[in-house]
């Protein structure tokens, strides 16, 4: 038991015992949630330092068998890629309970310990190295999702749960069969095993045969990111999730998608991944500016920032598939920003919510005057989403941005376009919401920000900063292991070609 | 000559369960007898006796394994593994019947010998190695089934439902038994392995008059296992029988269709498996496909779970058709945990119905989970097993039936039976909604605390539900060691 099965079975212990605190007690359960999470926080911490010294490699790793037949294993670590995802969820994991403190009051306890149980499955997708146990975490965090948008969101909460939990679904059986296709040809469930079969050669897939896995996989993370066409459920999910719902959601649990795609869809079938590269980045700019372009027609709040996050997500699409070294560390260093800053907003429009209780900008304006921290924060908040020099977003886009145009320049040209649009929607809701005259009602309900408040966005706000000033404090690792993930990519299309050569010139004599 | 009919003493250590749940069956049906008005009935209690005291020999009958009273029967894993499996389900409904019969005033001791001799009568049919033994076995079953369904004999559902079961019923065995006949002419042999042999020898029968007679066959045991086109009666019985009968029949009888419908397509039929191949195929979807979507649009809470019953039987087909070892050990490792998961979900159901199964609505679980918050969470995992979600026995199942059924290059019956699944989630997750998103409804009484008998039974399967969602091995080692079947 190492310090990486601590910090992935502690929030599952935590969620047992969340069960156990007796329901008249929400104080006990918030207090527990809370003291939980940053323990798990700290812990989680301590990964870094261990991962950073070799990035390239998984640390942390454990690894034993679970079942014999098919063999599954208990397959785990961390690298380069993982870490900050995970210290990105442990982080925000308390964040979402501190912001739910007066925001839930009904059913408390299974609130928290749905939270927990979210904490648990998260951090399972981001530290499997078995596809096996990647799936079954990649399901098990479906379910408190489904819950925390289902019980405790807005009017049409049912609607959206369920739209939510039936896309994921159909997308994951796509990846259940390509998986276990996989393993049908490889005799295990084990990423390493399988990237080495590959390398070698010793799993041989014919074309047509990569391209259906890869689409397998690809389904069930677009679905996930999410990708246009298929991220109609995100805008529903969001408005109607409670705060810390939509901050999880967007987060960490559009990161597992993208994730998904650099973890597994690029290594594991670089050729069909290159070949659909076009195809798919087209996908994303259209995300990016479709969804910027809806965004700044939207009358809600939450909406608007829903639909950013499907302009953001594709730039982190773009970048992927770009295949260079730029673009896949500011596809990587995007999905932390998109937390960050994304979380960020989220958490600013629920306190907006818990003031005036409307998410419609028509309720607002005028903020500013009534509750000048709030909206300096708020103010800043955007700075960072539209991509602002000296702010995170800013790094993020621009190696995306120099990645794609180094592979095709006409990319790089359209996904701008979507970093002007971001500055349209989102300068224009801050204007329309926290400038201008205040009105009477307004005035009743608007104060500045509590501590409690305080302590939740201000270790986000920070983040924004340094991230955006030393990137280099977070890049490297990340680096690394993109870099490796690219000659992976590289190596196993060369050695397909050359064994196709071969075989060709055998078929020749 | 005729020494070697007296059965040795081998024969009946082999068949020691079914002697002990027969003398069981008619020692309550004489305590009732002669039972004063006033005394207690004792006949749960009995029930239970008998089935723990057949789950225990059927262990010593394993290690016997073996063919019994001159290749009539045949114990060996895979008929072991059935016979505890239909015993577990009738003790699980049997634990859920007491407080059911007391509420509806029908406690009496025919209700528990009927299970215990239905329960015979899946033993034996588990065991068959012969023709005639799986029809014997199947109606001794289904006759007591068909009793048990109309067990509240002053309720009409109950009379409709068993008549349907019983005219229906009947009709399907009777194209078994035709097939049987058939099968006979044919081979001159009701012997599994010696049909076989005739089957796969240089010189076999006629190939169409074998291919009908597979298919008379496959009509009769279609019909038990409710696959399309023969799942009409499902609903309307499951809706119909009293609640605990409803959780047995969806289990235990099923379970043994399913045992001997393997046995007889994967050895007698063995030979000619190109072409029911097919056929398995089409059904497998079709029964899918109409479980699934039929259930969309269910209201009743009996009913939705019988097309989820039928749904299920298309999964289960859908290993039949892979034709491999592994596609066998998929078949009994997802029917044992969809007993669980179904049974479970019964005995919920038979708890919250209340007394003359009012509330048999989803609507009337609104609120469940504030109300009743324990019995909500153990329907919860039962549903979300029933779904096929990581760390339930569903899913597991499911895992091994489409991965069997990949092994085999079942492609596009692995993707459209995967898609179904997806399609289930919905109407299961609609109940999950009205038990947690929706607020209680004041004309449904609170219900109480799940207590008892029921209690027992919804913690043993739930926690059965999730042992075999995160410990698979625990059956499947066995599971994939019975695989085999020695004809």
């Amino acid at each position: 038991m190492n310090l990486l099965d601590f910090v992935l079975f502690a929030p599952a212990a935590a969620f047992v015992i969340a069960l156990l605190i007796p329901r008249n007690n929400p104080g006990l359960s918030r207090m527990f949630t809370l003291g939980a999470s940053l323990v798990i926080f700290l812990a989680s911490l301590l990964l870094i330092g261990g991962v950073s010294a070799a990035p390239r490699e998984f640390r942390f790793v454990t690894d034993f068998q679970w079942i014999q037949s098919p063999n599954i294993r208990y397959h785990i670590g961390l690298d380069g890629l993982s870490l900050w995802l995970v210290v990105l969820t442990t982080m925000l994991t308390p964040i979402a309970a501190l912001i739910s403190w007066t925001y839930i009051d009904q059913r408390v306890k299974e609130f928290y310990a749905f939270l927990l149980l979210l904490e648990f499955g998260v951090i399972g997708v981001f530290v499997s190295l078995d596809l096996f146990l990647f799936f079954v975490f990649w399901e098990v965090s479906l379910v408190p999702m489904y819950f925390l948008v289902g019980i405790w969101g807005h009017e049409r909460r049912i609607y959206a749960a369920v739209k939510f939990f039936l896309y994921t679904m159909v997308g994951s059986m796509m990846m259940l069969a390509s998986m276990i296709w996989l393993y049908g040809k490889a005799g295990s469930f084990d990423y390493g095993i399988i990237l080495d079969g590959l390398r070698t050669g010793k799993i041989a897939l014919t074309s047509t045969e990569q391209l259906l896995l890869f689409l397998g996989f690809f389904l069930a993370f677009a679905i996930k990111v999410p990708l246009f066409p298929l991220h109609t459920w995100l805008p529903d999910a969001h408005v109607e999730a409670p705060t810390a719902g939509s901050v999880m959601l967007a987060s960490v649990m559009l990161k597992m998608g993208t994730y998904g795609l650099v973890r597994y869809n690029l290594p594991l079938f670089p050729q069909a991944s290159r070949d659909s590269a076009p195809w798919i980045v087209s996908l994303a700019i259209i995300g990016i500016i479709y969804g910027a372009l809806v965004a700044m027609v939207q009358p809600n709040m939450k909406k608007l920032v829903a639909y950013s996050s499907v302009s953001h997500l594709g730039f982190v699409v773009l970048g992927i598939f770009s295949f260079t070294q730029q673009g896949l560390d500011g596809a990587v260093y995007q999905m932390l920003n998109h937390g960050v800053s994304t979380g960020a907003l989220f958490i600013l429009v629920g306190y907006l919510y818990e003031r005036r209780h409307s998410l419609e900008i028509s309720s607002y304006g005028g903020v500013a005057t009534l509750a000048p921290w709030l909206s300096t924060v708020f103010l800043l908040t955007t700075f960072a989403s539209i991509g602002l020099p000296t702010l995170n977003n800013f790094v993020g886009e621009f190696l995306v941005l120099q990645g794609a145009a180094k592979a095709n320049f006409s990319w790089a040209v359209f996904a701008a376009i979507g970093v002007i649009l971001s500055a349209c929607y989102m300068l224009w809701m801050y204007q329309r919401a926290f400038l201008g005259r205040a009105g009477e009602s307004l005035a009743h309900h608007m104060h500045d920000l509590s501590p409690r408040e305080w302590a939740a966005i201000l270790p986000l706000v920070a983040l924004m900063i340094w991230m955006g000033v030393y990137s280099q404090s977070f890049l490297p690792p990340v680096s690394a292991q993109n870099a490796q993930i690219l000659e992976q990519t590289k190596r196993n299309v060369d050695f397909r070609v050359s064994n196709h050569a071969i075989q060709e010139l055998g078929n020749v004599r | 000559m005729y020494d070697k009919f007296i059965p040795t003493a081998a024969d009946y250590v082999r068949f020691a369960p079914e002697i002990l749940l027969t003398v069981f069956g008619t020692l309550i049906m004489l305590i009732e007898a002669g039972r004063k008005e006033d005394q207690r009935r004792p006949y749960g209690i009995l029930s239970l006796i008998a089935l723990a005291g057949a789950i225990y020999l059927a262990f010593p009958a394993y290690n016997n394994a073996g063919p019994a009273f001159q290749g009539m029967l045949i114990v060996d894993g895979f008929g072991t593994f059935f016979r505890v499996l239909c015993y577990v389900a009738a003790a699980l409904a049997v634990l859920c019947s007491g407080q059911y019969l007391s509420r509806e005033k029908a406690d009496s001791g025919e209700y528990y010998s009927l299970i215990l001799f239905s329960v015979v009568g899946q033993g034996v049919m588990v065991t068959a190695n012969e023709l005639l033994m799986v029809f014997i076995g199947l109606e001794i079953s289904s006759i007591a089934t068909y009793v048990l369904a109309g067990f509240l004999r002053d309720d009409q559902r109950n009379n409709e439902s068993a008549l349907k079961y019983f005219l229906l019923g009947s009709f399907a065995t009777a194209f078994l038994l035709y097939g049987i006949a058939w099968i006979y002419g044919l081979t001159g042999s009701t012997d599994l392995s010696l049909i076989r042999a005739a089957l796969g020898s240089a010189n076999p029968p006629n190939v169409i008059l074998t291919g009908t007679a597979a298919a008379l066959m496959f009509v009769g045991l279609a019909f038990k296992v409710s696959a399309f086109p023969f799942q009409i009666w499902t609903p309307d019985v499951y809706q119909g029988a009293p609640a605990p009968v409803s959780a047995f029949m969806s289990a235990g009888p099923k379970a043994a269709a399913f045992a001997i419908l393997v046995r007889i397509f994967m050895t007698a039929f063995e030979p000619i498996a190109a072409r029911w191949e097919p056929i398995l195929w089409v059904t497998a979807l079709a029964t899918m496909v109409v479980g699934n979507f039929a259930a969309l649009a269910q209201v009743n809470i009996k009913r939705l779970l019988a097309y989820s019953s039928i749904a299920h039987a298309g999964y289960i087909l859908v290993a039949i058709t892979a034709q491999s070892q592994i596609g066998i050990s998929a078949v009994m490792f997802y029917l044992a945990a969809y007993t669980f998961m179904n049974v479970g979900a019964f005995a919920a159901v038979t708890h919250l119905a209340g007394k003359d199964e009012k509330y048999v609505n989803i609507e009337d679980l609104a609120g469940l989970g504030q109300r009743q918050p324990v019995t909500a969470a153990l329907l919860s995992v039962f549903l979300l097993s029933l779904i096929g979600v990581p760390l339930t026995g569903g899913f597991f199942g499911k895992f091994y039936i489409f991965k069997a059924a990949l092994d085999s290059n079942l492609v596009w019956l692995t993707v459209l039976g995967l898609l179904n699944s997806a399609v289930a989630a919905y109407y299961y997750l609609r109940v999950l909604v009205v038990m947690y998103m929706q607020d209680a409804s004041a004309e449904v009484p609170a219900p109480k605390p799940v207590s008892g008998g029921i209690l027992v039974a919804l913690v043993g399967s739930a926690v059965a539900t999730v042992i075999l969602g995160v410990f698979p091995s625990v059956i499947l080692n066995f599971a994939g060691k019975s695989g085999t079947l020695n004809p």
